[in-house]
């Protein structure tokens, strides 16, 4: 096991390698190159510019420039923002609880709801259930997210004003935890929604290619009752595809919270990303860039680990 | 007496086994292991083994379809074992082959006339119009009518498509042609009009052939001489006739025994290969064939035995056989 | 693509028969006609100048007034007017997106699956680590980086979604290539080129179209979310992303401008989405996922 972990963790390091290469080579297309961090920074004098220049070897060959940024990345050096000049890594980490808060909530929503819809659907196939449950999760996929997120606010807040339409607390309110879960209740619908329909499919596809297999057939055999098969067998076996599908689904995870960010003015990492998409600041952006793609290295990682958990048979290819 | 059109020197393929996750290598497959051949113009060499022995594999390295690891390929005297692509590109008109799947071999995308102005594309011989004509001709060359041109392979059957197969072998006029198998995928009463068609193509075009088979049955009709494989090696060469009659090495004489319709007048082999064939990852020591040979002997684990001339034409691999 | 047209007739006649017995793929070929026709024709079919603003005619309601089907907008604009030409912007967009993630995916796929070794690494390891960055992310930086126009818009879309593309044309590729259609090829001498683009490629047209088909509601989809951020498609230009920037200011008070717009984005990729969802199952049922 501890030698799986340690080739998986080597595989990463290439990942990591071509990340900070795409990264680093999205912050050269922008305007005013990499220097444009500082040159357009109005806080910085012209002479603070030339000391960083050569601090950060910004006058060195194009290679060295990135070796330097990169190896900063990784002593946590990310960069000052342009506005306030507070270090970048601050201000996403001050962002990250409330972006964790939201994808948590519509993940385990998702889960729960998608895998049930799912489990259902592949045991009684082709039945009434199951065809509105597969059709359903294709519109679900086929819904603009952030009109579905305007159209919601629209009912519920304004219309039905039921829940509040944006935000995380009410003002005067930080901490409590009432208006924080009536804040919560919107974007995670939202962000919910596509999560719900791709686990709902692969649930569904997972468990049709398990139910079919000789031991559950064994299983029912022996006078195994339904609940018992599906929780016993079933489910251990279908678990692999559906980790994998936690590992793959990071990227639209975030994706997927920026969009509910937005909508909502949810102050997560989605959020801070247009907000400073707006204000030009393109540490932030590119800092936003590499942490999401960090993370989701770790996750994918982390599922592969749990994957050769679940199934000993990984562990050894 | 003059160079052979080919001639193949302890031909050598190793494929490498690698491990799934850091892709090192682990081990060999020795598919080819020191194969030794000639073909003279014009004639027809049956190469004769079980399945799995390497027979494909040394009519697709001979073709340059897979790099050998070692030996020599020498066609018309010159070695193109280690040509590159560009000083390869003269043999490529001077050597064909016809698959054993007559599925697999034609592109199901491009209609036959497609299939058939590839080689005259590739080699940019003609315009289309002399294309077309050219096409047209070589479907009469094997039987076909002009309009199969604008169809599809899967409006054929196997045989059809079999004559597709062989028409595109010849559009460059080679000299040789690798025939890999080119009946066994078809029905009984096909094989013998592909086998006729090719040997009439044969008389007319004075091509040389290596027939790949694993039934000697089969190539008793067609050959002018057999190579015997096993596990990567020639155990046996002979004209067709001293190989059917006087069959010196053990695991010919057990393939000849396994042959349904008994020969008349030959030897009677002493018994039927035993077991299974060893994988050629881990081939045994000294005579591949030792663990199967019903009369192997000390030595015979120990040490590989050299081919030896025991008659006009017939070389045996086998430390018991002596002239 | 024109090698699926290509494909004999009775192969034809199967796939139509099985893409016949998918009703909602059947619906959602005819709504991508329809839509692809009001495109085409927007000019004939508008009422009005989708631009012609009259700000005594604002907020017209739908169905109120037969100069304006549909109503009219905070500067008068009429709504129908603006739904088609922005759909024809939409749907622009859109198939040029497609057009490049397809080239794009097919490209790579194609030459990691059929030159291997090395390269198939390097280029394999390029798309995982493309996919490890949102593509909401990416898309965004990069749209403002670059000035906004219909074709940068197009490119920067189609150039951040090839990767799905790619993987599944590799391993198409990975199974062809051992095909003796291919060794054949090469004992006549072929160029790789040759080998990858007029005996590979058109075997993998099946796939390509599905995968091209569900690229069009995407990136639709794509469009209208950054010109809603206003990253997009620049006003005075209407496209359906960028009415519903507008349309949000008006919420409480005229809620149909923000639903028509929605509605034609979610028919729109609904349309596509089931298509390529028939197309799939008609061309290739070992891809077959839902029923
Ligand atoms: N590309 C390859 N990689 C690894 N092993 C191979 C490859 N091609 C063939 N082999 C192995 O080489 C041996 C000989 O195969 P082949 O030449 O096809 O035999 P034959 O044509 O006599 O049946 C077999 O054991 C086969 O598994
Ligand atoms: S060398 Fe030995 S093992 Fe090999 S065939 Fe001859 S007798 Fe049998
Ligand atoms: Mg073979």
């Amino acid at each position: 096991m501890i030698g799986f972990v340690l080739r998986r963790l080597l595989q990463a390091i290439p990942l990591l390698i071509g990340g900070t290469l795409i990264g680093f080579g999205l912050m050269q297309l922008a305007p005013g190159g990499p220097l444009a961090i500082y040159t357009l920074n109005p806080t910085i004098q012209v002479q603070d510019i030339e000391r960083i220049k050569i601090i950060f070897g910004l006058d060195q060959p194009i290679h060295l420039q990135y070796v330097k940024w990169a190896t900063g990345l990784f002593s946590g050096n990310w960069g000052y923002t342009f506005f306030g000049g507070r270090p970048v890594l601050d201000v996403i980490l001050e962002r990250l609880p409330a972006t964790l808060l939201l994808m948590g909530s519509a993940l385990s929503v998702a889960i729960v709801l998608g895998l049930s819809v799912g489990v259902l659907g592949a045991v009684k196939r082709y039945s009434v259930f199951d065809v509105l449950a597969t059709t359903g999760a294709l519109f679900a996929l086929s819904f603009p997210t952030f009109w579905f997120g305007l159209m919601a606010i629209f009912i519920f807040a304004i219309q039905l004003r039921w829940l509040p339409s944006g935000g995380m607390w009410e003002l005067g309110e930080e901490g409590n935890i009432l208006s924080l879960l009536q804040h919560l209740v919107l974007p995670t619908m939202v962000l919910a929604l596509v999560i719900t329909a791709t686990w709902s499919r692969y649930s569904r596809s997972a468990f049709l290619e398990v139910l079919h297999q000789d031991f559950m057939r064994t299983a029912r055999a022996k006078g195994m009752p339904p609940v018992a098969r599906l929780l016993r067998h079933a489910f251990p076996n279908a678990a692999k595809p559906l980790i994998a599908l936690l590992g793959v689904e990071l990227p639209f995870l975030f994706s997927g919270a920026l969009v509910a960010e937005t909508i909502f003015g949810w102050p997560g990492m989605g959020r801070l990303f247009v907000d400073a998409l707006g204000m030009k600041e393109y540490p932030v952006l590119m800092g936003l860039m590499m942490f999401t793609a960090i993370f989701v290295i770790i996750g994918n990682l982390l599922a592969d680990i749990a994957i050769a958990l679940v199934d000993p048979r990984v562990r050894l290819s | 007496m003059s160079e052979p059109l080919l001639r193949v020197t302890g031909l050598e393929v190793h494929f490498p086994i690698r491990s799934a996750l850091l892709r090192q290598r682990i081990g060999m497959v020795r598919a080819v292991d020191g194969v030794n051949l000639e073909v003279a113009r014009g004639e027809t060499l049956a190469l004769v083994g079980e399945s799995g022995c390497g027979k494909t594999t040394t009519g697709k390295a001979i073709l340059r379809l897979i790099d050998p690891t070692g030996g020599s390929v020498r066609f018309g005297g010159e070695d193109i074992a280690k040509h590159g692509s560009r000083a390869l590109a003269p043999f490529r008109k001077r050597m064909q082959i016809v698959f054993q799947d007559p599925y697999a071999s034609l592109n199901p995308r491009m209609s036959v006339g497609g299939i058939l102005a590839a080689p005259f594309e590739i080699h940019r011989i003609g315009d289309a119009k002399d294309r077309g004509e050219r096409v047209a001709e070589l479907l009469r060359t094997v039987g076909l009518p002009p309009e199969a041109a604008r169809r599809y392979p899967h409006e054929f059957s196997g045989g059809q498509r079999q004559r597709i197969g062989i028409a595109r072998a010849l559009a460059l006029r080679p000299e040789l042609v690798i025939g890999d198998e080119p009946v066994s995928a078809l029905d009984v009463s096909i094989q013998a009009q592909i086998i006729n068609l090719m040997k009439r193509l044969q008389a007319e075009l004075g091509l040389a052939y290596i027939m790949i088979s694993h039934n000697l049955a089969v190539v008793s009709h067609v050959a002018d001489r057999v190579a015997v494989m096993y596990l990567g090696r020639v155990v046996e060469t002979a004209p067709r006739e001293a190989l059917f009659f006087d069959a010196r090495h053990p695991y010919t004489q057990a393939l000849l025994s396994a042959v349904p319709e008994p020969i008349p007048g030959r030897h009677r082999a002493r018994q039927a290969p035993r077991g299974d064939v060893p994988s050629p990852a881990r081939p045994p020591s000294g005579c591949h064939f030792h663990p199967r040979c019903p009369i192997a002997i000390a030595r015979c684990s120990q040490e590989a035995p050299e081919a030896r001339i025991i008659g006009p034409g017939h070389a045996v691999a086998c430390h018991l056989v002596t002239p | 693509m024109s090698a699926a047209s290509a494909a004999p007739e009775g192969q034809a006649g199967r796939i139509w028969k099985r893409f016949r017995r998918h009703r909602l793929a059947l619906a959602g070929g005819f709504v991508v006609a329809l839509l692809l026709a009001s495109a085409l024709f927007a000019p004939f079919l508008s009422p009005q100048d989708p631009t012609l603003l009259d700000t005594a005619l604002r907020f017209r309601p739908p169905f109120a007034d037969w100069r304006f089907p549909l109503g009219t907008d905070e500067l008068g604009r009429d709504t129908l007017s603006r739904l088609l030409f922005g759909g024809r912007v939409s749907l622009t967009v859109g198939l040029v997106a497609m057009i490049t993630t397809v080239m794009t995916g097919a490209l790579i796929g194609i030459t990691a699956g059929f030159i291997g070794g090395i390269v198939d690494t390097l280029l394999m390891r390029f798309v995982d680590t493309m996919l490890c960055f949102p593509q909401v992310f990416l898309l965004l930086v990069v749209a403002a980086f670059v000035p906004p126009t219909l074709l940068s818009i197009s490119l920067v879309i189609g150039l951040t979604s090839w990767m799905e593309v790619s993987r599944i044309v590799r391993a198409e590729i990975l199974h062809l290539k051992e095909q003796d259609f291919v060794a054949a090829a090469r004992a006549l001498g072929a160029s790789r080129a040759r080998i990858m683009f007029r005996e590979l490629l058109p075997n993998a047209a099946a796939p390509i179209l599905v995968a091209a088909t569900l690229k069009v509601a995407s990136a639709v989809l794509m469009e209208s979310y950054i010109s809603y951020l206003g990253y997009g498609v620049q006003p005075p230009l209407a496209s359906w992303g960028n009415m519903l920037t507008n349309a949000q200011g008006y919420f409480d008070t005229v809620p149909w401008l923000a639903i028509l717009p929605g509605v034609a984005i979610t028919l729109t990729v609904v349309g596509f989405n089931f298509l390529g969802d028939g197309l799939r199952d008609a061309l290739d049922p070992r891809l077959r996922m839902d029923p």
